[in-house]
């Protein structure tokens, strides 16, 4: 079938055949660049996303929340290295990923830079920026790199019950006390713009999506998974009694979705050009964690040395 | 039996089942606390497959305080739930060993306070899977299996870290110096306790000190660490006398649910 075909027809040909791209097979350099990128910054995002999450674990109103919380954030973490293993398939190793994220080469989804400043934010983050997240990861289960799309098949599955989580506690909240209404009001307030923006620029201003998209690595553009995005949340919104944040959303019959209102991209780019709230705290924390378990790795490379050592021993001793 | 032996039976049993709400209810204090302070390891682990392993086994202690409260709640049958024994008591009235308190501190010492509670309960709980009581027993047969894998963890844990850099060795003799006056508390039977072992639903802890030292010993030298005289002891924890950092742990459990009394979560 392949025969006379050069390796970049090859290639080519799988793409638009719909067949994965498997570690070993040939591939563009600059395809491989791309997925590492973007494979990395999604494993990035899992293990930073761990932070503003975390932060409410001590805190968790109820023994079942907390229990649910804790477990969330270890699923986040569990898929961190799924994406890890998945990039490293692409000949990188763990330790220069996490170089890359410590020296700000390699990015994680800014939403992340935002604050979770009330207990109500642990619902909204599970709510729309899982959410989020799953309308990009629902998409991403077709794309070409077989590692990639297997990992997001497991991804999705977790994703969608942290979904859920997140929105029940929503729901407590906003039929809750006043305050707790207040709370989760705030919190959807907060978390809905940014949770829009993670779908990344319009298209027309997207740096690597017309590539992605020809390599099937994206599936479909930022600008139509946003607006699935929006339309399915409008409902949610509805449903649980807050007031939309969006003033100018509107039912567009024609179009069968919503319109709504303009994103304010200054603010998205003010915050990923390091003006968020938590910028410089997310990293120095990964930073610090790193450095303060430096003593422990090294301990474990000296037992492994010193056990390899102990067995040749032995081997030697029993020839 | 006439009227008033039915009386002393009733009354018995009465005195029985409150010892047991309060037997559960230190045995949900302790994992509570314990699971806390792992909790606190999430996003700070040494690398990230350990950071998660911490998590399950913080998730383990959290599980474990969940039935032991729950347990307590129904028995004592007066409407409290899991989560009024846990946020809505006060320092003095939480009943936990005090080593389950003690900040995180470094991985080594994370680590040991594992191990020495580990081999703790794989042998507490080995017995007490064989309590009268149906549900403690239940508790441990499931509590059982999970401390196994604790104590595999903890136990290559101290061989990785004792016998690995110098600097290893010396922050995990540091931690073990600095827990041991902590683990006398482990072995200590009060009259509440005495009641229960006799009715068969507690364990005596007093004759697993043998086998728990002869096993830390074990351990601790294959891992090239020395293990330390008996030469202080703190206690107090079963009657609510704590340290200062139980406060502090609590203020920060408890802050949003005392926050906004009364509402569901």
């Amino acid at each position: 079938m392949t025969d006379g075909l050069s390796p970049e027809d090859n290639f080519m040909r799988k793409i638009e055949a719909g067949e994965k791209i498997e570690p070993k097979d040939w591939m563009p350099e600059a395809y491989r660049k791309n997925l590492i990128r973007q494979i990395s910054q999604h494993a990035h995002s899992e293990v930073i996303g761990m932070q503003p999450e975390g932060n409410w674990i001590t805190r968790a109103p109820s023994l079942r929340r907390k229990a649910v919380l804790l477990s969330k954030v270890q699923d986040e973490g569990g898929h961190g290295l799924y994406l890890y293993s998945a990039t490293e398939t692409l000949g990188i190793s763990r330790e220069e990923l996490i170089s890359a994220l410590q020296d700000g080469s390699a990015k994680y989804a800014s939403i992340f830079n935002y604050p979770s400043q009330t207990w109500a934010d642990v619902g909204a983050i599970g709510w729309l920026v899982d959410g989020a997240a799953i309308v990009n990861q629902v998409s991403l289960q077709r794309t070409s790199y077989g590692p990639y799309a297997r990992a997001m098949i497991r991804i999705c599955k977790e994703e969608s019950f942290h979904q859920r989580q997140g929105y029940e506690i929503m729901l407590v909240l906003a039929q809750g006390s006043p305050e707790q209404h207040a709370m989760a009001q705030d919190a959807l307030n907060r978390f809905y713009w940014p949770s829009l923006m993670m779908f990344g620029p319009h298209d027309a201003e997207s740096a690597h999506s017309a590539r992605s998209m020809q390599w099937k690595i994206k599936r479909e553009t930022n600008d139509d998974l946003r607006q699935k995005f929006v339309d399915q949340t409008a409902q949610q919104i509805e449903v649980l009694g807050l007031e939309h944040p969006d003033k100018d959303l509107r039912w567009n019959e024609a179009r069968g979705h919503y319109d709504f209102g303009a994103l304010d991209w200054d603010e998205f780019y003010n915050v990923i050009n390091g003006n968020g709230y938590a910028n410089r705290q997310r990293i120095e924390h990964h930073v610090q964690a790193h450095e303060e378990g430096a003593w422990v790795r090294a301990a474990m490379q000296a037992y492994r040395d010193k056990q390899r050592v102990r067995q040749q021993t032995t081997t030697q001793v029993a020839a | 039996m006439d009227n008033r032996e039915a009386h002393v039976a009733d009354s018995q049993a009465e005195t029985l089942r409150a010892a047991t709400v309060s037997y559960a209810v230190r045995l949900g204090d302790d994992a509570l606390v314990l699971g806390h302070r792992l909790s606190e390891w999430c996003s700070r682990g040494p690398f990230l497959e350990e950071d998660l392993a911490l998590q399950n086994v913080a998730l383990d202690y959290l599980g474990r305080a969940r039935m032991y409260y729950s347990y307590a709640a129904e028995l004592e049958g007066q409407g409290r739930t899991e989560d009024d024994f846990a946020y809505r008591r006060d320092a003095r009235q939480f009943s936990n060993l005090l080593i389950h308190e003690l900040p995180r501190g470094d991985f080594a010492f994370t680590m040991v306070r594992q191990l020495l509670v580990d081999v703790f309960n794989t042998l507490w709980l080995e017995q007490m899977q064989r309590s009268a009581d149906q549900t403690l027993a239940g508790v441990a047969a499931k509590g059982i299996k999970e401390t196994r894998y604790h104590l595999r963890r903890s136990h290559e844990w101290a061989l990785r870290l004792g016998d690995g850099t110098p600097e290893s060795q010396q922050r995990m003799q540091q931690a073990v110096a600095d827990l041991w006056g902590y683990t006398h508390e482990m072995f200590e039977m009060d009259t509440l306790e005495q009641s229960l072992v006799a009715a068969g639903i507690a364990v005596d802890p007093r004759p697993l000190r043998a086998p728990w030292l002869q096993q830390v010993t074990s351990i601790l030298t294959q891992a090239t660490l020395s293990v330390p005289q008996d030469g202080w002891a703190v206690r107090g924890g079963r009657s609510g006398y704590h340290t200062e950092n139980l406060g502090h742990l609590l203020m920060e459990l408890q802050s949003v649910h005392r926050a906004y009394p009364g509402v569901s979560w």
